[in-house]
């Protein structure tokens, strides 16, 4: 045997490595190797399951929703605000000087190339997950026209940008196309 | 603690011969809990509401479990099966409402528990240990105290799933897929809430682990008194049984009186009417306020409305609210004054009752919509709150001259020590 001082007597010692310690350092290394990949079907579980995630698309009929009017649509269990930006609105957006915001983005950038008007967000608050006011008839929309989150106060504008309020970010634009002038398919 | 003057158990019968040689454990009962636990003589009611704590997890247990097997933890039905205790199942009503209000119970209990602690410096050496068990037993409870709140799946549920959820989702990069993990899935649904209700029937079995350690820490150096000096002779002390199981008993029919008052007069006195509306997705109610024992770190958490430095306000409200509890973890090395007890520290003692007014006052705001006078007086609130831990407490504990401290427990109860022998 070329490896003599491994496959010696248990006990010994003669090249500082005995054979009962490479037993004992491969059978806790190849058991905590096991362990460790035991723990990936254990944390995995807890992910989106697959019909959770096959519930990503849906499709919308916007051809009733007239200017100044949103409607609350559902996408992958979470409401989406479906807003007709009036022209008024569509030009309070633009006024304001998107690199000062607090996450600066422009109308042009939340919405689609010649659709300007159609504002389409997730209906959840970047803060902490409420659904904003402000879509639905009659709802207050806060000071700057968007929408007003009652939770903890978060202020949109009409292009659907924090404000004011604890919320880090604006509301998010889901992906979507128009698969014709009166149909948006979201996801 | 083993006091060379402690009682020694003796077995009564043949059986209990027996039964100490092959499994001591009336032995272990009647050390930890019996005769054989010497424990000062002066403890006041303040040191009822640990026993008091684990009667509540008890009472939980019980209530719960009988709960389990009546409900159903599927978005469909959960509502439904809810309502299906309260109006069909025999004595359904009362296994609800005593769990519901157990909680409240638990936590009004824990609550007194941990200013006992605050005022009589329960946390400091040779006790750190138990104080920061005591403090893994609260952030448990509060883990679970959340998750059974959303089983009934209302409205207050779903929606205080979603916003502590979303808390998670503050964290840089990789908080929105934590998120989703913890939810499996986009929003709170089916996955969310049987892993809540799998953990909820965990986690008071784990809590009732940590308190065995609690109690085992605690037996190390015995308990404290409220002159915070140490058990000097027997003369300090006496059997935890019968003294303090009896004194323990009475305060435990007290506590039976007010909670059953709660209980049968008043059930839903500390919940929202809103969880009596199933929950909805699409709309989120006015006020979402969680239940009143998170009301304090509520209002921290909601105190942070501008970026701070390079830290967005979501995260630094989130960080404060986590850290308003895991700053109680350093106050056996924060409170550095030789003296235990406020009754002998004139300074710490005014500042110990500021925190008090401070942590109710945040509590109000934190049950209080997020109107702009709420949010400031919150902000003015959670900076007093870290302004006592992190300043106030060292300063005090360095400049402060304590009074003078009594010669010995039986000294301050008897007066002097002539008295006692006399006596």
């Amino acid at each position: 045997m070329a490896d003599g001082a491994i496959i010696d007597g248990a006990d010994s010692t003669d090249a500082g490595v005995r054979r009962r310690d490479f037993i004992h350092i491969a059978a806790l290394s190849l058991g905590g190797v096991g362990g460790l990949a035991a723990l990936v079907p254990l944390i995995a579980q807890m992910s989106a399951s697959d019909d959770v995630l096959a519930e990503s698309s849906t499709e919308i009929d916007i051809s009733a929703i007239a200017a100044g009017q949103a409607i609350k649509t559902i996408w992958r269990k979470q409401p989406v605000f479906v807003r007709n930006l009036t022209p008024a609105e569509v030009a309070a957006a633009q006024s304001v000087d998107a690199t000062k915001l607090r996450d600066p983005q422009s109308l042009a950038d939340r919405t689609k190339p010649g659709k300007a008007n159609w504002l389409i967000t997730m209906g959840v608050c970047t803060h902490l997950g409420c659904v904003p006011l402000g879509a639905g008839q009659g709802e207050v929309k806060g000071e700057f026209g968007g929408y007003f989150c009652p939770c903890h106060g978060s202020i949109y504008d009409t292009a659907a940008r924090i404000r004011k309020g604890p919320a880090p970010k604006n509301l998010e634009v889901p992906p979507y196309v128009f698969s014709s002038d009166t149909v948006v398919k979201i996801g | 603690m083993s006091f060379p003057w402690a009682n020694q158990y003796k077995p009564s019968n043949a059986f209990t011969s027996w039964l100490d040689e092959k499994l001591p454990l009336p032995r272990f009962v009647y050390n930890a809990i019996g005769g054989g636990y010497p424990v000062p003589r002066n403890l006041n009611y303040a040191w009822n509401f640990g026993v008091l704590a684990g009667f509540c997890l008890v009472l939980q247990i019980v209530t719960g479990v009988t709960l389990a097997m009546h409900y159903a933890a599927n978005a469909g039905v959960a509502f439904d099966s809810v309502e299906h205790i309260m109006r069909d199942v025999n004595w359904g009503w009362l296994m609800r409402y005593g769990h519901a209000n157990g909680a409240s119970a638990f936590f009004v209990v824990v609550y007194i528990h941990i200013f006992r602690g605050f005022f009589y410096s329960s946390y400091k050496a040779p006790r750190e240990m138990i104080w920061l068990l005591g403090v893994v037993i609260f952030l448990l409870m509060m883990a679970t105290a959340f998750m059974g709140y959303v089983l009934p799946w209302g409205q207050m549920s779903f929606w205080g799933a979603k916003v502590i959820t979303g808390l998670f989702s503050a964290i840089p990069l990789v908080g929105e897929p934590l998120q989703q993990w913890l939810l499996g899935g986009f929003a709170p649904d089916d996955a969310a809430l049987n892993r809540f209700y799998a953990l909820h029937f965990l986690l008071p079995f784990v809590i009732a682990g940590v308190i065995i350690l609690h109690i085992w820490a605690l037996h190390i150096p015995g308990s404290s008194n409220p002159t915070g000096i140490e058990i000097k002779t027997e003369s300090d002390t006496v059997p935890f049984h019968p003294y303090y199981t009896a004194k323990d008993g009475f305060g435990l029919g007290i506590f039976l009186l007010i909670y059953c008052a709660v209980l049968f007069f008043f059930p839903n006195a500390l919940g929202h009417p809103d969880n009596y509306i199933p929950a909805n997705p699409l709309s989120t109610p006015a006020h979402i306020v969680p239940e009143w024992y998170f009301w304090p770190f509520y209002a921290i958490l909601r105190a942070f409305t501008a970026d701070f430095l390079f830290i967005p306000a979501k995260l630094m409200g989130v960080l404060a609210m986590f850290s308003a509890i895991l700053v109680w973890f350093f106050l056996p090395w924060l409170d550095t004054s030789p003296v235990r007890s406020g009754h002998f520290r004139p300074l710490f003692r005014k500042f110990y009752w500021l925190l008090v007014i401070d942590v109710l006052v945040l509590g109000y705001c934190g049950g209080s919509p997020a109107e702009t006078k709420y949010v400031l007086i919150s902000q003015i609130g959670a900076t007093y709150y870290f302004l006592h831990f992190l300043v106030i407490l060292p300063i005090v504990s360095s400049i402060e001259k304590p009074q003078p401290l009594p010669f010995s427990i039986t000294d301050h109860v008897l007066g002097t020590d002539a008295k006692t022998v006399a006596a």
